[in-house]
């Protein structure tokens, strides 16, 4: 069993996306197969980012074994005060500043729940939010 | 089938800021959007992103998105990090006086597909 732990500011979009490139490093070097990587470096990007801009400040946990990836992400942020309408594509809550740097696409919560085995998020409206995101590492090709 | 970067170099009269040494890399399928979380939606694996946002999110989600090659439109320049973190990942970049419509236009024309046709 390994594990990881990253600290994702607020608002620091120098540093946004660096904890989820190096998920993706790690994996790489541990050797799992390059679509289950894909798959966890989209979910940890992706929830790094929505970290960075609606969480506050947040931490990022990867722990893995051969069997299984689990990525949980913890932020004290503003929280989902709709998980349903979050995970509907194209619904988005990013300022306008977020979608000038590229982001607000809608897609982020959708994405993960696309990529991940299994999701559960848990937020309260101004307490922050809980992704537990799991990969099931077994026998995975392509 | 497919281009390679140094065919899409004359294709779309580019710029090449990262990757002169990487002109015979091939790549089939393309990618174009603004937005960041639209591409990780697709399979891109070894496409070429074309896209109008020059800051090193791009770089990033380029990486995570195993993103073959970058093309600015529009004559948009790349700011030093942008090139430096570019370099950093080994993902060339690249940038186009045309507009994204006219560079996908002239992509299609070539053979390129969109990412969409990988989602079967």
């Amino acid at each position: 069993m390994l594990e990881r732990q990253f600290h994702v500011k607020a608002n620091d979009f120098v540093k946004a996306g660096e904890a989820s490139i190096e998920v993706q490093g790690l994996l790489k070097k541990i050797g799992f197969d390059p679509g289950l990587i894909r798959r966890v470096s989209i979910c940890a990007y992706e929830a790094e980012m929505n970290v960075v801009m609606h969480g506050g400040d947040g931490e990022m946990t990867l722990s893995l074994d051969a069997d299984r990836i689990v990525l949980e992400c913890r932020d004290s942020g503003q929280g989902i005060e709709d998980i349903g309408l979050a995970l509907k594509p194209g619904y988005s809550t990013a300022k306008p500043e977020h979608q000038e740097m590229g982001f607000g696409a809608g897609m982020g919560l959708p994405n993960i729940e696309k990529n991940a085995d299994s999701l559960e998020v848990k937020s309260e409206k101004g307490k922050g939010t809980h992704l537990f995101m799991i990969f099931n590492a077994g026998g995975e090709s392509g | 089938m497919g281009m390679t970067l140094g065919e899409l170099v004359r294709l779309v009269e580019a710029d090449v800021f990262v990757g002169r040494e990487k002109l015979d890399l091939v790549f089939e399928y393309c990618t174009a959007s603004d937005l960041m979380s639209d591409v990780l939606r697709g399979p891109t694996e070894g496409s070429l992103l074309v896209t109008g946002l020059n800051n090193t999110q791009v770089i990033k989600a380029s990486v995570i998105a195993n993103i073959a090659a970058i093309l600015l439109v529009r004559r948009k320049w790349p700011n030093e990090d942008l090139v430096t973190k570019a370099g950093e990942h080994e993902i060339p970049l690249l940038k186009t006086p045309y507009t994204m419509f006219t560079v996908c236009g002239k992509l299609y024309q070539k053979g390129i597909r969109g990412v969409d046709e990988l989602i079967g």
